[in-house]
């Protein structure tokens, strides 16, 4: 065997700048991806580490000397330890692994280096994605791959040199041949249906809705307008004033904070009695929400399947919400809820904790000797006081004391939902009429192009129901006797001005018709999970895709991009010569005239041998003859109108049988 | 990483009976084409699919889509890029080989011209452990200049080349053997030192008839002027020899060598004194002619006619 090896050198050269550049903006764009969740500090320490090595570089190639790499890295972990208390799990290790990627790039000096931390970087951007997968998100971690591929490219010796920005396009080409293969692994590639370690770590936390509330506890709620959950109708949406969607009802009040207690307290109670009139069915996906309460349309008729109907038409699932569900349910817009109540709820629902807002229960039982027995009129007043007492409505409301419905009530007159429903569960209560307190959604974004009801967090919404002898359980929404436009408007209407800057109306215009493609994502791509995939055959009648299957597909169509793939690379593209296609043309038509050309026949001799061959044609073919002779051989390149000339006298070459 | 598999690929060749299909010399242009270009993942393709697994589980562990998404865009990046590895060294041809000329020993200049219809880049040229990174334009013809070292005088053949690309991204490591049916002549190394050649004792007469008398000027002293044309006296005057020069119109040395003057030595060593003495002959510009058996080159002086006779005693048997 003689083949020569080629010589393995003891010193691997160094890479050149563009190189160095190139992984410096990769390992930037990592770190700046993860730096969102990686304390201030020490982005800020990585971010100075991969400048002064870049500048370093630039001035003098060289690695960094390996009494200041060591400490560095011991400094690294003992941060991690510091900040997080150990380097293990998604917070700690991605803190590790950017800060071990930035260090890499201090001794990368050659190739091979440069390879391990591009591969590294790759993986560093994967794990970004731990953290957000959202649709922005996950387009700028795509194109994070363009520098990273672009590296890998700049490290092959003996390429035309480009500029930086041109050297990213090939990498953009790249992926975007490789998208279909790409899209098709995605589909088909089979989930997991239960993790192979560890458990999913919990998104991050958002506040959400809780099972409990006292004043203040929403403010965090109302500035946050992520999504929390989108509701498509069948048939046209409920009016906005009906747009109530129900999670706790709360019942328990110690004085500052509402509670809601499951069945695990209460034993277990039947659903209330619900006469419906109208109803109405919808589909609800909702986000994670580590909570066990799937919100519904008020009220609901029976639970989504999966789910139970509580006692007091609230709906649970056995394990907190961790990732994106989709259930549909029924709900009636005019119902008789509980049109008896027992003497257990009537006790449960005038119980308030004694030596608390003497004030307020004064106020109450002079109602109750001014109205009488007249429920009815009781609420009225107590919403006529909401409407017309001084009331004002924001979302940075005066701290409340120890008597919170009395502060509330009597000083500071200014809250949001949970203090109007808070204190006006109170004030029914004192009054002798049962009263509760119903945390939920209210409001929300009709898209007209998704046709789906948006709803953020921030309409997260409290309002009590009372119950009146003959009506049942009754809404009553205190807050928007004081702002009405935060009923029909919706809370960004309410809260006015509070807001800040980037919550104008233009802004949330542009941000609540962009919720569409978030939607589409979040349904189509995030939430394609184990469930969704043994469907993905639905439509081709099959019902459940099971994993081999799914193998088989996978390797079906991989096959099918490569030989794809191969029959582009394969595909050898001939210098067209249009002159030599005319001239074959001619020459089947000879043939089928009787005149066939020789192998070693030039086309001098054949044309003239033709010509005499078919003296009824001769003029005709001498001259065809001396065209194609002079296109040939007189020009480089045949000038396109005598081409096309001869081309046609060719086309209109008649074919004339011989008789021999 | 790299031996075992170079081993492997070395193992590969000898086993496999379509990797040895061009092995006998064929003549130029070679066209690469689909069936003589191999290709396999390098090492650091195989460190990076083990990464894209580690990705791929990690993604369906957290059942996180986007993270999935990613890992499967970088893995069909990866395999798109075998086929443009493929592509790099597809339709590529080696139109031509020109060698320049060396004595047996040294190294040899060999530039080969690749042609290709599209651009190409980062293709690795192998010789004998000399290897050279080039790129091509489209529609433009590259010339790679390698060297080939020479152990003797003589045709050498060319040995196989090896013609491989990483490219674009490193994963795959493509290549493809070349085996052009061409051979070098490397020129015969000459003695180190020798005798001058005699000349014949009538042309010797006849060089002092034609010498011109006309003292042109004085020049410094030459390692091997007559000593008869040193300036004596006005060597005196100054610290070192001069030499008269004379005006030579024409009657510059005419060396004729000649194969059957040196008799008493073997063939190599005839061929060695003679190249010497071409050597000198080129180097004193005189002109001279040369006699080998069956080949007689008439007096001519200058580069190309000191190939010619080179290359006549570099092809002697």
């Amino acid at each position: 065997m003689t083949s020569p090896t080629p010589r393995r050198k003891a010193v691997e050269p160094p890479i050149d700048s563009r190189a160095f550049d190139l992984l410096s903006l990769t390992m930037a764009l990592v770190l700046g991806l993860h730096a969102p969740h990686l304390p201030w500090w020490l982005s800020m320490a990585l971010a100075l580490t991969l400048g002064g090595r870049w500048w370093q570089r630039r001035q003098r190639a060289g690695r960094v000397p390996r009494w200041l790499k060591l400490p560095l890295l011991a400094l690294l972990t003992l941060a991690v330890i510091v900040e997080y208390g150990n380097i293990f799990g998604r917070e700690p290790g991605s803190a590790l692994a950017v800060g071990l990627l930035i260090l890499k790039l201090l001794e990368t000096e050659t190739a091979r280096d440069a390879r391990v931390g591009t591969s590294f970087a790759c993986f560093g951007l994967m794990t970004a994605l731990l953290f957000d997968q959202g649709l922005v998100a996950t387009v700028v971690v795509a194109l994070g791959l363009l520098p990273a591929l672009a590296t890998l490219r700049s490290l092959e010796p003996g390429q035309a040199p480009t500029s930086l920005a041109r050297g990213l396009l090939p990498g953009l080409a790249l992926s975007a041949a490789a998208l279909p293969l790409a899209l098709a692994a995605f589909l088909l590639v089979p989930r997991l249906s239960s993790p192979l370690w560890g458990a999913p770590s919990p998104g991050p936390a958002r506040t959400g809705l809780s099972d409990n509330m006292s004043p203040g506890n929403f403010t965090d709620l109302l500035t946050d307008d992520h999504p929390a959950m989108r509701v498509s109708f069948e048939g046209a949406p409920p009016p906005p004033d009906l747009r109530y969607f129900r999670a706790y009802v709360m019942w328990n009040f110690d004085g500052r904070s509402w509670r809601y207690l499951d069945a695990r307290y209460t034993g277990p109670r039947e659903p209330a009695t619900l006469e419906a009139d109208r109803s109405i069915h919808y589909q609800i996906s909702l986000q994670p929400t580590h909570q066990r309460v799937l919100p519904t349309l008020d009220v609901p008729l029976q639970a989504p399947a999966q789910a139970s109907l509580q006692a007091d038409r609230e709906v649970l699932v056995d394990k907190p919400v961790n990732d994106e569900v989709s259930y549909s349910a029924r709900s009636a817009l005019r119902y008789r809820l509980q049109s008896t109540l027992d003497d257990r709820s009537r006790r449960l629902g005038l119980r308030l904790p004694a030596g608390f807002n003497p004030r307020t229960q004064a106020l109450a039982t002079q109602w109750r000797q001014r109205y009488g027995s007249d429920d009815a009129a009781i609420v009225q007043a107590a919403l006529t006081l909401f409407h017309d007492g001084g009331f004002r409505y924001t979302l940075a409301p005066a701290p409340l004391g120890r008597d919170s419905v009395d502060d509330f009530l009597f000083d500071t007159r200014e809250g949001f939902c949970e203090h109007y429903s808070s204190a006006f569960t109170v004030l029914m209560r004192a009054a002798g009429i049962p009263a509760r307190v119903v945390t939920g959604y209210q409001g929300g974004y009709w898209n007209k192009l998704g046709e789906y009801l948006l709803v953020r967090y921030s309409d997260a919404h409290a309002w009590s129901e009372v119950w009146l002898a003959g009506r049942g359980w009754v809404r009553i929404d205190p807050t928007g006797a004081v702002r009405p436009e935060r009923v029909s408007l919706g809370a960004a209407a309410a809260a006015g001005d509070q807001l800040s800057w980037y919550r104008n109306d233009w802004l949330q215009g542009l941000r609540n018709h962009w919720d569409i493609v978030n939607r589409w994502w979040d349904q189509g791509v995030i939430g394609f999970d184990a469930l969704r995939q043994r469907g993905l055959l639905t439509p081709f009648g099959i019902r459940d895709t099971d994993t081999a299957t799914l193998g088989i597909l996978l390797a079906v169509s991989s096959v099918l991009f490569i030989a794809i793939g191969l029959a582009w690379a394969l595909l050898r593209r001939r210098p067209r010569d249009p002159l030599r296609d005319a001239l074959r043309e001619l020459e089947r038509k000879l043939a089928r005239m009787g005149v066939v050309r020789g192998l070693a026949e030039g086309p001098q001799h054949y044309l003239s041998r033709a010509a005499r061959a078919l003296p009824g044609q001769r003029d005709e073919l001498a001259r065809l003859m001396s065209c194609y002779l002079e296109l040939r051989y007189a020009h480089d390149e045949p000038p396109p109108e005598s081409l096309r000339m001869f081309q046609r006298t060719v086309q209109d070459f008649r074919v004339v049988n011989v008789v021999k | 990483m790299r031996d075992p598999l170079q081993r492997f690929q070395r193992w590969a060749e000898q086993r496999l009976p379509a990797l040895t299909r061009f092995r006998r010399p064929e003549s130029l242009p070679i066209e690469l084409h689909r069936r003589r270009i191999y290709i396999v993942p390098s090492g650091f393709g195989i460190g990076f699919s083990i990464l894209l697994l580690v990705m791929l589980v990690g993604a369906l562990n957290y059942a996180n889509n986007a993270a999935l998404l990613l890992t499967c865009l970088l893995g069909a990046a990866s395999a798109a890029s075998m086929l443009v590895a493929f592509r790099s060294l597809d339709g590529l041809r080696l139109s031509h080989i020109r060698a320049g000329h060396a004595i047996a020993g040294q190294a040899i200049e060999l530039t080969l011209a690749f042609d290709s219809s599209r651009q190409r880049n980062a293709i690795r040229l192998d010789l004998s452990g000399d290897t050279v990174a080039f790129a091509i334009d489209a529609n433009t013809t590259a010339q790679v200049k390698l060297t080939l070292p020479t152990v003797q005088r003589g045709w050498q053949p060319l040995p196989r080349l090896r013609l491989w690309s990483t490219w674009p991204l490193g994963l795959f490591r493509v290549w493809s053997w070349l085996y052009p049916d061409q051979s070098v002549l490397v020129w015969p190394r000459p003695e180190v030192a020798g005798p001058s050649p005699h000349a014949p004792a009538d042309d010797a007469r006849h060089m002092r008839l034609h010498r011109g008398d006309e003292l042109a000027a004085l020049r410094d002293y030459r390692a091997g002027d007559p000593q008869r044309h040193i300036a004596w006296k006005a060597s005196a005057r100054h610290d070192h020899l001069l030499v008269k020069d004379f005006e030579q119109p024409q009657s510059r040395p005419q060396w004729q060598l000649d194969w059957r003057q040196l008799s008493a030595l073997d063939n190599e060593a005839r061929i060695a004194r003679l190249a010497r003495w071409l050597n000198e002959a080129q180097a004193q510009r005189c002109s001279y002619s040369l006699w080998l058996p069956g080949n007689e080159i008439a007096s001519n002086s200058g580069p190309l006619h000191y190939a010619r006779c080179m290359s006549a005693l570099a092809q002697l048997p």
